[in-house]
Formats: structure tokens, C-alpha cells, sequence
């Protein structure tokens, strides 16, 4: 099929990444690396885009470029998806795949995006797709596209549709925002003059659980992200934090004090049906499930410091799984349920990666002042808050450190990063 | 000091959004589909500067002079509340006991450095100290809450030893 892929598959997560200038938007994601081997791959302009809110093209290009996986090869493309490819200039220029699309308004007001993929090597159509869309929703629809060709090159899943998750503070003022994947189309879910931490996607991105401060003490509320209506979950005595929700998105753990101390509860997703989950003198709390949904993870200092552990949902004594350095925290589980992803204390913070069938971990950043590792829904990358050239920045990577990219803004403290699920 | 119980007022405005959804569908057979979209919620509290200053209610309440020492310091690591910070502890436990109607909430936080989330339980674990303390004076545990706020509100903004060291606290507010 695709000759490259065999090279692409075992280059493995080694990839690195070109440099890729940041161009329009304040908010933008930079890419820093030398070139490996990509895909080459033509893309036209679709067909009426210059008539539309957005340019289908630029948004799939530049999610191609970011990815890493692609090389964007000037030659020419069909005028629209029911073209025909000139194999032979494609060829000439180096070209493996080519793109072209339309982006054409119908009678309801809506934009059908349609794309069509050729593989030029061995001059053959590899299908399209058409998705009618609001104004509001071309930029997913452009994400689509570049998830299709993605998926249709590499074999495996593209999460430029995805979003991410992240708090911003500003003197007096906490905003919970939702950006998509390449750091574009940034939207305020929530704004106040008191603290937001520990946003938890549901499994399937319809809901975001946090930890608001409003009412002067941490509670935990589940917020449905396209209707903005709210469940207080937990608001017992003391504190109430760090939610994380099951794979199946029925059961919640958090972290509550009420009974004294700080420990991982679960509960039902209503809120309902509270039962303590760990037992111990000291500190539990950081609760993650394993993507099975048979262990839960969490930070615990029963041993001294905090480490991380691992206990089975169903009963059982609690494992301990970080034994190098004094200070482990902020567990995320890489959602193939390879990795484990942490904050370690040394000379200063750092992401660390851990493969869990050796136990071998490695630091992946190049920074000092690292928090809260989330993967991509793919296991490719994870993305993490911390501190470049004195400004507070979320940095994606992938899972080796290789290939780092920042999502920046200016002027505000930035924190608190979580990736979004597949499924939008 | 000055006790703060002024809450904030909440006003919820939502927008309303048409919403439909959309999955991409192969191009010989396309599908009309409903779409998706981030609905935004903005929450509007009141003026900050001119509301969160009610003193009155708070005094009122305790009846307590204003004045009150009411933050306790803490060593870097540590949950243990030092002998100079006792007299402190045991003014409030005092004023607790004289009016057993009056209630106080114990906020602990932390300074800047690790997780906010573990760091929210190292302020609760501070926090439980100070509340500790006051019921083995004598304190009704109906009268005391003890809450922590991590590192998200620091005293004292600063990125070293004297800054965090104001940062690390817990401090007594009426309820």
C-alpha cells in the first residue's frame, strides 16, 4: 500500500518534528526539531473556500505540518474532490499522496465539506467524505479531514478534533477554557475571581468535572460543556478534589476530607452512593483509573513522600509503583495503558514517562517547573503545564520527549491542561 | 484582622445555541447529521472591589475585635503549629467557647511549589492541625470547619523563601 508506511510504523514515536513558523493567532502552537522521514503530500485549496468564514486547506495543512508525520510538497492538486490527480507531475515532485476538496455552501446555509485522498504511488482514489456543516463548526470539519488522512497514511487515529481542557488566571480572575488540538478556537467554559483546578473530562467529552472555589472551599462540580448546566457532586465538609472519571463514565473518584485526613473516595456520577476507596493514615488523593478500569492510581505520602499507587477497584492492597526520587505526582495513565506519565521532584519538576511493563522511566522534558501530564487519546503525545523563558506555557510532546511543541499565551498564568477524548 | 462573610453573587447568564451534530460520511452517500458546538457560560460576580469588603457581619458575629491575630505561619514541610502562634489559637478557641453560636473556618494553604492538588491536601492537613488544636481547648466541632485552598491563593505574590514562607498558613475566618 503505502510505502512509506512500513518506515513511518518503525520510526515509532521517534519522530521529529520540523520547524514551523507561528504564524496568525496569539495562541499558537510551535514545533521544534529536525526532519525525519514524512509523508510527502500535496494539498490543494478546496474549491469556494475563499467564499467560507474559514480556509479549509490552511487548517489542514497546518494540522498536518504540526503532526509531524507529513511533509506538505508544492505540486499541483485536483481542482476539487471530483478531479483527477496529474500522476505524473505529482511523481515528479516527490509527492506520495494527494488532497483535494470543496467547501461549498447549500441551500440550508450550512457548508458541505467534502475531500477526496489519492495515493500516488499507486495512482489510486482512497475515498473522501462529505460533512455539511454550521458556519460555526467549519474549523472541526477541517479537523476531520486532517483526522481522515491521518488515520488513512499512518493507521492510526488523528486527534486534531479533539480538544483540550485548561484554567488560566489572570489578578482575580480563574477562566476554565476549551481549545481545539492545535491551539485555535479557544472558548471560555467558565470565569471567576475564585480558583478552577483539576478539570476531568467525562469519557465521552460531553462533560467536564473541576474544583471550584466559589463558595470559598473546594467543591466538585460537573459541568455539561455544550449546555453550561451544572451538578454540584461533592460539597462535604472540608475539602473536595480531584475528580476523575471511569472509562465507563459511570463512576466518579475524588478526594474528600470530610471524614479527616484527605482519601479517595468513588462515587456514582450523580454524586450518589459515596464509599471510601483507599485507607490510610496519611495523604491519598491524584485518583486515576486505569484504562481498563480495573485499578485506580493515586498519590499517597503513607510511605513518606508522595509516591504513586496502584490498587485494584474490585479489592486489594495498594501497590507501590514510584520508588525513584522522594516526590511523585499527578498520575496520568496513557490511555493504551502502556505509560504512566508523572511529576517528579528533583532539582526541580519534572514530566516523567513511565513504561509500565518495565518500570522504566525517563524524563521527557526540558523544563523545571512541570505540572499535570494528560495524554492524547491516541497515546502519541502528552501535553503539560509548565515554565519556558519565564511564562507560563502548555507544552505537547511526544511520549519519548522528542518532537515538543508549545501552545503559548501571553500575559496570563497557564495551568491545569487536560486532553480531550476521540468522539467530536 | 478583617473577617470577610460578603458572598458573592452568582449570576448565570446563559446563550443559547443552536446546536446540531455532524459525523463525516462517505461521499456516496451523504448524510445530514446534527452538529456540535462549546456552548459558553459566563459567570458574573459582582464588583470584586466594592463587595468583598464587608467587615461588619463577620465582627458582628464572633464579637471579636477586628484586630484579632487570625494567621498562623508554618515552617516548609511541616503542619506542626509552633509555640509562637499558640496564643493565636487559643484567642480564637476562647472566643469560640464564650459564644457557642459562632463558627470559624480554619483555611489552609501552601506556597507555590509542586501540584495543586497535593498541595491542597498539605493546606487541609494544616488546616486539621489548627482545628485540632482548638478542640483539645475545648472548641465544639460544629463551630470549626477546617479547609484548604492549596496554592491558589497566596498571601504574598513572589517566587522565593520570604515570599512562600508568608505563603505557607493557615488562616481563621469566621464562618
Amino acid at each position: 500500500m503505502w510505502p512509506r508506511r512500513q518506515a513511518l510504523r518503525a520510526l515509532g514515536a521517534s519522530l521529529a518534528l520540523p520547524a514551523l513558523t507561528p504564524a496568525f493567532a496569539q495562541f499558537r502552537v510551535e514545533i521544534k526539531g529536525t526532519g525525519a522521514t514524512q509523508i510527502p503530500i500535496a494539498l490543494g485549496r478546496f474549491r469556494d473556500e475563499d467564499r467560507q468564514p474559514q480556509s479549509i486547506s490552511a487548517i489542514v495543512r497546518a494540522d498536518l505540518e504540526r503532526s509531524g508525520v507529513f511533509r506538505i510538497v508544492d505540486a499541483p492538486a485536483p481542482a476539487d474532490e471530483n478531479g483527477l490527480p496529474d500522476y505524473n507531475t505529482l511523481r515528479a515532485r516527490g509527492a506520495d499522496a494527494v488532497v483535494a476538496g470543496s467547501a461549498s455552501r447549500l441551500a440550508d446555509g450550512r457548508i458541505d465539506v467534502r475531500f477526496r485522498l489519492w495515493d500516488v504511488v499507486k495512482g489510486a482514489d482512497q475515498g473522501g467524505q462529505s460533512e455539511p456543516s454550521l458556519p460555526v463548526d467549519l474549523r472541526l470539519a477541517a479537523h476531520h479531514v486532517s483526522d481522515q488522512i491521518y488515520q488513512k497514511l499512518t493507521g492510526e487515529r488523528g486527534i486534531f478534533s479533539t480538544r483540550i481542557a485548561y484554567v488560566t488566571k489572570a489578578p482575580g480572575k480563574f477562566t476554565l477554557r476549551i481549545t481545539d488540538a492545535d491551539g485555535e478556537n479557544i472558548q471560555p467554559a467558565l470565569i471567576d475571581n475564585e480558583p478552577i483546578i483539576s478539570p476531568s473530562w467525562s469519557p465521552d467529552g460531553s462533560e467536564l468535572a473541576y474544583v471550584t472555589f466559589h463558595d470559598k472551599k473546594a467543591k466538585v462540580v460537573i459541568r455539561n460543556v455544550r449546555q453550561g448546566s451544572i451538578r454540584e457532586v461533592a460539597s462535604f465538609r472540608g475539602s473536595n478534589s480531584a475528580p476523575s472519571f471511569s472509562p465507563d463514565g459511570r463512576t466518579l473518584a475524588v478526594t474528600l476530607s470530610k471524614d479527616g485526613g484527605s482519601h479517595v473516595y468513588l462515587m456514582d456520577r450523580s454524586g450518589a452512593n459515596v464509599r471510601r476507596f483507599t485507607d490510610s493514615t496519611g495523604i491519598d488523593t491524584e485518583a486515576k483509573f486505569s484504562p481498563d478500569g480495573a485499578s485506580v492510581y493515586f498519590v499517597s505520602d503513607r510511605g513518606g513522600g508522595p509516591q504513586i499507587y496502584r490498587q485494584p477497584v474490585a479489592g486489594g492492597a495498594a501497590q507501590r509503583v514510584t520508588f525513584s526520587g522522594a516526590y511523585n505526582i499527578s498520575p496520568a495513565l496513557s490511555p493504551d495503558g502502556k505509560l504512566l506519565a508523572y511529576i517528579s521532584r528533583g532539582s526541580g519538576f519534572k514530566v516523567m514517562v513511565m513504561n509500565l511493563a518495565t518500570g522504566d522511566a525517563q524524563a521527557i522534558s526540558d523544563t523545571n517547573d512541570d505540572e499535570s501530564p494528560s495524554f492524547a487519546p491516541n497515546s502519541r503525545y502528552i501535553i503539560y503545564a509548565t515554565k519556558a523563558n519565564g511564562r507560563d506555557v502548555l507544552m505537547t510532546s511526544l511520549t519519548d520527549g522528542k518532537g515538543k511543541a508549545t501552545l503559548i499565551e501571553s500575559g496570563l498564568d497557564i495551568r491545569e491542561p487536560v486532553w480531550g477524548p476521540y468522539g467530536r | 484582622m478583617i473577617k470577610n462573610s460578603g458572598k458573592m453573587l452568582l449570576a448565570l447568564a446563559s446563550v443559547a445555541v443552536v446546536a446540531g451534530c455532524a459525523s463525516p460520511v462517505k461521499l456516496d452517500k451523504p448524510v445530514e447529521v446534527e452538529k456540535k458546538d462549546v456552548q459558553t457560560t459566563t459567570t458574573t460576580t459582582a464588583d470584586t472591589g466594592k463587595s468583598t469588603v464587608a467587615t461588619t457581619d463577620q465582627s458582628s458575629k464572633l464579637n471579636a475585635p477586628i484586630t484579632l491575630d487570625r494567621v498562623i505561619y508554618f515552617d516548609f514541610d511541616s503542619y506542626a503549629v509552633k509555640d509562637e502562634f499558640r496564643p493565636i489559637v487559643e484567642a480564637h478557641a476562647n472566643l469560640l467557647k464564650q459564644n457557642s453560636s459562632a463558627k470559624e473556618v480554619a483555611e489552609g494553604h501552601t506556597d507555590e511549589r509542586g501540584g495543586s492538588e497535593y498541595n491542597l491536601a498539605l493546606g487541609q492537613k494544616r488546616a486539621e492541625a489548627v482545628v485540632q488544636q482548638m478542640k483539645v481547648l475545648g472548641v465544639g466541632d460544629s463551630q470549626l470547619e477546617a479547609v484548604s485552598y492549596g496554592k491558589e491563593r497566596p498571601a504574598v505574590d513572589g517566587h522565593d523563601e520570604s515570599a512562600w514562607a508568608k505563603n505557607r498558613r493557615v488562616e481563621l475566618r469566621s464562618k
